[in-house]
């Protein structure tokens, strides 16, 4: 201990300096080399990939030679294009969307005032956490068989279970957004005197639009899902049907290049709104505000 | 706020307090317990008056704010602005918070300085705007204006929620450790800039912090509160230069030298 105590740091002169003009320093920053800035483009390699998939897809399929289980890739494309050209596909996907949008507005409509009802009262609260409880785990299609006894084969049927899958899931997040919303902004909201309707649309909503978003995008994820299924359940009503229904007339005729076109579709337009759509409101919104990243 | 500028040049005490709280006792629920934060605690501010509530973590100091700002209603006593007693939360005592979410991120820094005008329809837009404008100047923000508060740093952040509750030109301002989440360098800066902006409009500032250093700096009249339950325990003129060293280490002698008088005695 005593030895230790005998290590002194030396005393050393103090100085100052000014410091150099950057400019004369070098280089302070150089770009990348081409190639890792092309790998570093998100875009660039998931596009890579799909063309890696649909090669492996053509190659398998020329191998397997059954056009009748599976196309080929080129194929698929072909009858894809046919599809759009002769405009069949366009209107068996124009009137899955209408139904659809139909649906997904209906819902939507109804969660706002389901969590504005939850977020005012005790009891709404607990309404909400009992229903999402109980109707979040049910499959909407499970529901299909009583919206056809209500409401006959036709599109208010679907509605109803497209209001099903949509309902829940966007009412939970949004909610729970409602939840997150920190102590201080909802402070500074009251301190404003805001309450009430003006309370929750200035302060609240904005405030959890993250997780309403998110609730938006699973809600419509599932209503697309289940109107595509509740199509092939029964599909047709007044003489057009929609996507689902377009696949399930092509597996009874074995064009099945036909089916994957339709399958196709149901995947692209899934991928459009998702990547174009939503990701254009989140970009104006949430992104912008910087409360995603 | 002009005229009382005018008349602070010569320093007689106003004789209507702005701010009367009285024998304030104030309690809050956590999930098990009921807690009582201030017992009994009072004190005027005039118009103009920089005060401060001082004192270690539990005293009460912020729940006293809050009290103030109409978020919590006393068990006893009374918290009375201009002779009105204090119902709810307004824009006539504008807060700043400590934290930095205090600002909207889905507003522009002058959207945000813009938004309880708008919120509680003080002003016409246009108003607002011309308002908004000249006390972003005044915390020196003006480039920033468009920018949105995540592109900001901590001081800055603060400077907009300043801009923002002064531009409501409100009858007193709350302050809640407004510089407590800020580096040591830019709290200092903020004490300054506050210190300037009060010479300019001369508001009036209830100011919540836990360092005496800040106190004595920033305040004109200091209330000094014991912990659990906050009491008063002195209250006190600030004083700038030499003195101000001897009054730091007599407030330190008061928060840490425990002297309680006995319950039960007459006081």
């Amino acid at each position: 201990m005593s030895e230790r105590a005998a290590i002194l740091p030396p005393v050393r002169p103090d100085f100052e300096r000014r410091t150099l003009d950057a400019r004369n320093i070098g280089e302070i920053e150089r770009p990348l080399p081409l190639l890792e800035r092309l790998t570093n483009i998100t875009a660039l390699r998931r596009f890579l990939l799909l063309v890696l998939l649909a090669v492996i897809w053509q190659a398998y399929a020329a191998w397997l030679d059954n056009p009748l289980i599976f196309p080929t890739f080129a194929d698929t494309l072909a009858a894809l294009v046919k599809g759009f050209l002769s405009g069949e596909l366009v209107s068996r996907t124009a009137t899955s969307i209408k139904v659809l949008l139909m649906g997904y507005a209906a819902g939507v409509a109804l969660a706002a005032v389901l969590t504005g009802f939850a977020v005012s009262t005790r009891i709404g609260t607990d309404l909400l956490a009992t229903l999402t409880a109980m109707f979040n785990p049910l499959p909407a299609i499970a529901l299909l068989p009583l919206g056809l006894l209500w409401f006959g084969l036709g599109n208010p049927s679907l509605i109803f279970v497209l209001i099903h899958s949509v309902l829940w899931a966007v009412s939970l997040n949004t909610f729970s957004g409602f939840l997150a919303v920190s102590q201080t902004l909802r402070m500074a909201g009251h301190n404003y005197g805001l309450s009430g309707i003006g309370y929750v649309t200035r302060i609240l909503v904005p405030a959890a639009l993250p997780a309403i978003l998110t609730g938006l995008k699973v809600g419509w994820a599932f209503a697309w899902r289940t109107l595509i299924a509740a199509e092939l359940v029964f599909g047709v009503s007044s003489g057009s049907g929609g996507l689902g229904w377009f696949i399930y007339e092509n597996k009874n005729e074995l064009e099945t290049a036909n089916v994957f076109a339709g399958l196709f579709t149901v995947i692209i337009i899934g991928l459009l709104v998702e990547g174009v759509v939503f990701r254009a409101v989140e970009n104006a919104t949430v992104r912008k505000w910087g409360m995603q990243q | 706020m002009a005229v009382t500028a005018a008349l602070h040049s010569s320093p007689p005490v106003p004789a209507e307090p702005l701010l009367e709280v009285e024998g304030v006792t104030l309690q809050y629920k956590t999930k098990h317990h009921l807690v009582t934060a201030t017992y009994r605690v009072g004190f005027r501010v005039y118009r103009g008056d920089r005060f401060i509530l001082l004192g270690p973590s539990g005293c009460g100091k912020s729940t006293l704010l809050k009290g103030v700002g109409g978020f919590l209603k006393p068990v006893e006593g009374s918290i009375r602005l201009n002779g009105k007693a204090i119902e709810r939360p307004g824009p006539d005592r504008m807060m700043v918070f400590q934290e930095f979410d205090q600002l909207l991120p889905w507003k522009t820094v002058k959207q945000n300085v813009m938004f309880p005008m708008l919120a509680s329809r003080r002003c016409s837009a246009r108003e607002a705007a011309e308002r908004a404008m000249s006390y972003i100047a005044k915390v020196g923000l003006d480039r920033f204006c468009d920018v949105y508060p995540h592109m900001l740093s901590g001081g800055m952040k603060q400077r907009v929620a300043i801009a923002r509750a002064m531009a409501m030109e409100p009858e007193i301002l709350l302050m809640d450790e407004p510089f407590a989440a800020l580096d040591a360098l830019t709290r200092r800066k903020m004490q300054d800039e506050l210190l300037q902006l009060w010479d300019d409009v001369r508001f009036t500032v209830l100011f919540v912090t836990h360092s005496i250093e800040e106190a004595i700096i920033v305040g004109n009249r200091i209330l000094v509160l014991s912990p659990h339950p906050g009491q008063m325990k002195a209250e006190i003129n600030s004083i700038a230069g030499d003195a101000a060293e001897a009054l730091e280490r007599r407030i330190h002698g008061m928060l840490f030298t425990e002297e309680t008088e006995h319950a039960g005695e007459p006081s």
